[in-house]
């Protein structure tokens, strides 16, 4: 009769498979952020003292308040896996140096409560949370979200404090390069990261080089950049200032937080489309959304608001755009 | 550029273990536990009581149902019992016990010579029903109804699968170095069974000896041996055709739908055996592996015995392991206990140390899109995982086409957030049957 055994060694029991890759949550979010270090460190170095208490200040409140909720919500205190961290580093990252540092506390509580958690917590949240903690701070104190520093290490040309965007919106595009002495100059500022602007978005060439990386880890697609990028870049250089085809693609691709948006914002898994098709229809209409704000929008840079808006796309373009399933035709 | 399927995964193969060991023949075992149902299909019913004596390769349950597989004794001895008894597949499963009288002897007429060449396609699949042959990849469907051309359809190519994409399985890799010629005459008689001229052997390229072993074996026969691309799961039926004929198995339909017919290489040499020897299915080659395993071996043995004699006869457990596994790592399926026979479909056996099977705690999906880029079938497995999570069946199958799933795992290994899609898979399809079975 039934002899089933119930001997001491019982082992483990699951459902297959039985071994997994080495990838982890809290892997992809630590990578990502050691890949935004070196333009965060690059913008304390260029904006002072104050743009360091703004990134401290942004990151711990954002550790902070992810712990409490969980606590709050009963949920396993997921601090370490670096999510929380990443929040509070692009929030403040994307805040301008001069702002009050008690601030970004109030946008951490913005990003990690509201935009995170009352979304149901970690990759259930529709928005970017650390610009929706931006955005929130844009409508509550829009003075000090515009009020732009000098430079503590500003080239002798560069005069003003105001942001190349600023400049372009207010004064034109003769002023811009005026500003910095030639057009040559200008880029090679941009490029440099030397210019006004929010702490972490100036330093193009340290963003694109923590962007390439994630690229080559597979952490993020070359699609996205490249397509939201490459749209501003066109978009502005047709409608230009002079007139069709006149514009400064070069200027444009490098202004505002368009590099540091489509590298690390518009790549935000939890919040753009889940294929490749899909992240490409984000990007673009991220970039076609952020030409319109710079170029006809009261404000002169677009990239949060764009991204912000494609989110709210996001589950219409998963929608449309599901992979091609083995063994149909067509 | 060698061809390839969408997605798939690259798991570490830790083949390294026993690829370079020759087959040993593992010891009788003192009784052999032999279920009735080691095939997907029907079961079979016993037709011997306890008390009989039985011979080897001795009829011992069978079926008039034509998906099924006829269960032989695998000793010679005495039936002392017929009962319910642990299975690896099924929990418990009506068994039938011979004890070992040391003799090992033939039932009568077997061994026998035959000529297969002046056998028809019918009296093949009838030799081969009778042997009680199924798949011995793992998924143990019965190798006869798969051999038997549909009237509306023509079969065009048979393929043998011998991918074995399975981290640490070498069962096949040892079986086409040592034993060629009883795969090349099981490939002969399966594509003079299928009036077949078209043949092929699909290989992994991490087995170059064995690519080079089953050329040389295949010269001359008109049957194209290719190495094929390194990547799970490229043992599965569909990525295996798609890769080699550039097919697609239309969704929902088989092997047969494109004109091919699959069979792995433990099958071919069963049937060589049934066909020319008339000796039935009652041994397999199997891999005994996994870092807990003391001395990792391929071991030819007799089905129903158990795990835990075929784990003795490596030297036992090296250390204390947290997973036991029938089949590969990938598909194969953990089992509570060892005290388990080695049934026709089970083609490997891995002790996984504490650490080896990395499984970790699920957490929330964060939609990065690595299962879709993983999934073979073109599906969208991150659905299936928060789908199944909020009991939503139908919607799973006809939005996300959950049927069209092979459970592979592809998904699971690469999710970072350590999701189990696999399990919701299989719960969500079974809750789906079970909704359908209800409204009928």
């Amino acid at each position: 009769m039934a002899e089933v055994k119930s001997n001491k060694e019982l082992f483990n029991v699951s459902v297959s498979p039985h071994i997994r890759s080495e990838e982890s949550v809290s892997k992809i979010m630590w990578t990502v952020n050691l890949t935004l270090a070196p333009a965060a460190l690059f913008g304390v170095y260029h904006f002072g003292l104050n743009a360091l208490m703004i990134i401290l200040l942004g990151i711990v409140s954002a550790v902070f308040f992810e712990w409490a909720v969980e606590k709050i919500r009963k949920k396993p205190i997921t601090i370490k896996d670096g999510s929380a961290f990443l929040t509070g580093l692009l929030l403040a990252m994307c805040l301008p140096p001069t702002l009050p540092a008690w601030m970004a506390i109030v946008g951490s509580f913005i990003a990690i409560v509201v935009a995170k958690h009352a979304m149901g917590g970690i990759g259930s949240n529709i928005f970017n949370p650390a610009h929706i903690g931006r955005a929130a701070l844009m409508v509550s104190w829009p003075v000090a979200m515009t009020t732009w520093s000098k430079m503590t290490t500003s080239v002798p040309d560069v005069v003003s404090s105001a942001t190349p965007l600023n400049i372009l919106k207010q004064q034109g595009y003769d002023a811009l390069i005026s500003t910095f002495g030639s057009a040559s100059n200008m880029y090679q500022a941009m490029f440099l990261g030397n210019r006004s602007g929010s702490i972490g978005e100036t330093c193009t060439v340290l963003l694109v080089l923590g962007g390439l990386f994630l690229i080559y880890k597979k952490y993020i697609n070359w699609q996205v950049p490249v397509v939201m990028i490459g749209t501003v870049g066109i978009l502005t250089w047709i409608f230009g200032p002079a007139g069709f085809l006149t514009g400064d693609p070069l200027f444009h691709m490098m202004a505002g937080g368009l590099i540091i948006g489509a590298f690390f914002m518009a790549t935000d898994m939890v919040t753009i489309p889940i294929t490749i098709k899909g992240q490409i229809i984000f990007a673009f209409g991220a970039g076609v959304l952020t030409t319109l704000i710079r170029l006809k929008g009261g404000y002169p840079e677009g990239v949060c608001y764009a991204i912000l808006l494609m989110n709210c796309l996001t589950p219409l373009i998963d929608r449309f755009c599901q992979p091609k399933k083995f063994g149909v035709r067509g | 550029m060698m061809k390839s399927f969408r997605g798939g995964v690259h798991p570490n193969d830790r083949k390294s273990y026993t690829a370079n060991k020759p087959i040993e023949t593992a010891p009788l075992p003192n009784k052999a536990i032999i279920p009735v149902r080691q095939h997907i299909g029907a079961p079979c019913s016993p037709i011997v009581a306890k008390g009989d004596l039985v011979k080897k390769g001795q009829l011992i349950a069978t079926t008039d149902a034509f998906v099924s597989g006829n269960v032989h004794a695998s000793i010679s001895g005495k039936v002392i019992d017929v009962g319910e008894y642990p299975h690896p597949g099924l929990g418990t499963c009506l068994a039938i016990v011979i004890e070992n009288d040391g003799q090992d002897e033939w039932a009568e007429g077997i061994p026998l010579k035959r000529d297969w060449q002046s056998l028809d396609a019918d009296s093949i699949n009838k030799i081969i029903r009778e042997a009680g042959i199924v798949g011995m990849g793992g998924a143990t469907f019965p190798t006869h109804v798969k051999m038997t051309v549909p009237k509306d359809k023509t079969a065009e190519a048979f393929i043998l699968n011998a991918a074995e994409c399975e981290p640490y399985l070498t069962a096949d890799h040892r079986l086409m170095l040592e034993e060629s010629a009883r795969i090349v005459t099981g490939v002969k008689i399966a594509m003079k069974a299928l009036g077949v001229t078209k043949g092929y052997v699909g290989i992994e390229d991490n087995k170059p000896d064995a690519i080079e072993v089953m050329k040389k074996a295949f010269e001359g026969t008109g049957v194209e041996v290719m190495g094929l691309p390194t990547k799970y799961p490229q043992g599965a039926e569909k990525m295996l055709i798609k890769v080699i004929t550039g097919k697609e198995v239309p969704s929902g339909g088989l092997p047969m739908d494109v004109g091919v017919v699959v069979q792995n290489v433990g099958t071919a040499i069963a049937i060589s055996d049934a066909v020319t020897q008339g000796i039935p299915l009652i041994q397999r080659v199997t891999t005994i592996s996994g870092k807990a395993i003391k001395e990792p071996k391929n071991i030819l043995v007799r089905v129903g015995t158990t795990f835990r004699e075929a784990i003795d006869f490596c030297g036992g457990f090296a250390s204390t392991p947290e997973k036991i596994l029938s089949g590969g790592p990938m598909m194969g399926m953990a089992e509570p206990h060892i005290d388990l026979p080695i049934i026709k479909g089970v083609s490997g056996i891995l002790a996984l140390a504490e650490g080896e099977s990395n499984t970790g705690k699920q957490s929330p999906c964060i939609r990065c899109g690595r299962c879709l880029n993983a999934c073979p079938m073109g599906l969208n497995p991150s659905m299936f995982s928060l789908l199944g999570e909020k009991n939503l069946f139908e919607e799973a199958v006809e939005d996300f086409s959950l049927l069209d799933c092979v459970e592979c795992g592809s998904c699971v290994y690469a999710c970072p957030a350590k999701r189990n899609i696999v399990q919701y898979v299989k719960y969500s399809k079974a809750q789906n049957a079970a909704k359908k079975a209800a409204k009928k």
